[in-house]
């Protein structure tokens, strides 16, 4: 094997075993920290001695001993400072044998500890991305445009609350387990959205790594919690708005709508697994929650051959069903657009005003309302809207996009 | 693992009987399942008085350390395995006393 095939292998244990031993070690060892820098030390040997050495048979179980190795000399030197309490409760705990089950991964203790409610949701996000994606601290900082320090510190003290206040290291109970879920799912969600609408003046309109990261985590819950139909739901929502990624965004970098989208660049495959799954949980015959609503509209959508072809009837029943689940302004809005394409602009114009007091502070209730004066002819009061819109919009993309579209307004 | 559960004051009035009357099933709760460590209630702010001896020469004022328009009016201090536990507890103290609570572990 040349050195080049043995970075890709190390790439890709990384990938698939970060998690898996930061997990086990966090077990065994009772602490994020010990897990972490064992972990990362692990790697850093497997990238000196594979390329010399070889790659071992079983990397996934080379880099858990290696990980094992690394926190047991790091308790032992500090035990020689420290007192002796810390090696005894080592040396009692000897890695029980792995419990059969998917509920029993070690890898979903871990999620559930890092999305932990007692922690801010930007604690949350970092941490995840940390210990369970395995992202460096550079990488997660940049993705969010925070100070390298800044996210180091976020992280730091994340984890001193979690051993200070003693948040577990379980899965939750049957019957927490579903709204602890749906806090996870939150967190991802907000990973994937922030990798797909971007913010920030300098920054990509899209970041591909954070898209990417979100679902393969999503994958990864999925896998370890298959009948959960609010998991399936938001795997297929992130698969197929992915999907059109590469459609979303112009050459020069302004953001296409769905109506000027060319639909022959979409990811087939993606829409393909997205529709899969929206098509598996009409099967399951249970009440959808949110996600699984929001991925069936994307399911439409990305059925229809252009925007005149798409069933909108079925969009606003969904939408309808939405707004029962969740009553927020921003639902009612996106709901507004369907009533467009149904009952015309004048119509979704006078729903769209009464969401003023609660979204007048929101980029996207200006450019929909804007969007709209501009169909009904009121150019004056659209080329105001979109003013507005620019002025709140914070990604790049789209500032472009409402930019052109006001300057066509005569 | 023991937390400190704090009761924060932050609307005018004294807690009423209703309020009393569902403290009390609480704490009953609390010491049937072995939970229990301490509790009570506490007289409001006005009642307090700062005293500071780090100079040798203790020195007395009048009132809270910080004013604030919301205040510690009461606090359980419970044993929880975990984290989980001690807010499933503090929600539910929280509903009895009709207050937001803060929950804090102990060193």
């Amino acid at each position: 094997m040349n050195g080049i095939d043995v970075r890709e292998v190390i790439t890709r244990a990384h990938r698939e075993e970060w998690a898996r031993v930061v997990a086990s070690l966090t077990r065994r060892f009772g602490d994020l920290d010990i897990a972490e820098e064992a972990a990362a030390e692990a790697f850093a040997t497997a990238v000196e001695r594979w390329p010399a050495d070889g790659v071992p048979p079983n990397p996934g179980a080379w880099l858990t001993t290696t990980a094992n190795h690394k926190a047991i000399d790091r308790l032992r030197r500090e035990n020689k400072r420290d007192d002796k309490h810390k090696e005894a409760q080592m040396v009692h705990d000897d890695a029980p044998p792995e419990p059969a089950g998917a509920i029993d991964d070690d890898r979903l203790r871990l999620i559930f500890t890092c999305c932990h409610p007692a922690l801010a949701m930007e604690a949350r996000v970092a941490l995840t991305l940390r210990m369970v994606a395995g992202l460096t601290m550079p990488e997660i900082a940049r993705a969010f445009l925070v100070a390298e320090s800044a996210m180091g510190q976020r992280i730091t003290r994340a984890k001193a609350k979690i051993k200070a206040a003693r948040i577990p290291y379980r899965v939750p109970s049957a019957e927490d387990l579903p709204a602890r879920v749906r806090g996870v799912l939150a967190v991802l969600y907000l990973v994937f959205n922030e990798g797909y609408l971007a913010t920030g003046p300098d920054t990509d309109p899209v970041r591909h790594e954070l898209t990417a990261e979100a679902i393969r985590l999503t994958r990864l819950i999925r896998a370890l919690l298959p009948d959960d139909g609010e998991v399936a739901g938001l795997l297929a929502l992130m698969l197929l708005t992915e999907a059109r990624r590469a459609a979303r965004v112009s050459a020069g970098g302004e953001l296409v709508a769905l109506d000027e989208q060319d639909r022959g660049a979409w990811d087939a495959a993606l829409i393909a697994e997205g529709h899969r799954l929206v098509r598996e949980r009409l099967a399951a015959g249970v009440a959808p929650g949110r996600y699984q609503i929001l991925a069936a509209i994307n399911a439409v959508h990305t059925s229809a051959r252009d925007m005149r072809d798409t069933d909108w009837s079925q969009v606003l029943a969904l939408y309808d069903q939405l707004v029962r689940l969740d009553p927020s302004p921003i639902i009612a809005l996106n709901r507004a657009i369907a009533v467009a394409e149904l009952d015309g602009p004048e119509v979704a114009l006078a729903a769209v005003d009464r969401l003023e007091p609660r979204l007048a502070g929101y980029h996207a209730y200006h450019a929909t309302r804007a969007d709209l004066l501009r169909r009904l002819g009121r150019g004056q009061e659209s080329r105001a809207a979109y003013d507005r819109a620019i002025d709140l919009a914070g990604n790049t993309a789209e500032t472009a996009y409402l930019t052109r579209r006001r300057d066509q307004l005569r | 693992m023991r937390y400190l559960v704090s009761v924060i004051h932050d609307r005018p009035g004294l807690a009423t009987p209703e309020e009393d009357a569902a403290i009390d099933v609480f704490n009953d709760r609390l010491q049937a399942e072995g939970h229990w460590v301490f509790a009570g209630g506490l007289a409001s702010p006005d009642a307090a008085t700062v005293i500071d001896n780090r100079g040798g020469e203790a020195m007395v004022t009048d009132g809270p350390f910080l004013e604030s328009k919301e205040y510690l009016i009461g606090f359980w201090i419970i044993k929880a395995a975990d984290l989980d536990v001690a807010l499933k507890l503090a929600a539910e103290g929280s509903r009895a006393c009709n207050r937001k609570v803060e929950v804090r572990p102990f060193l």
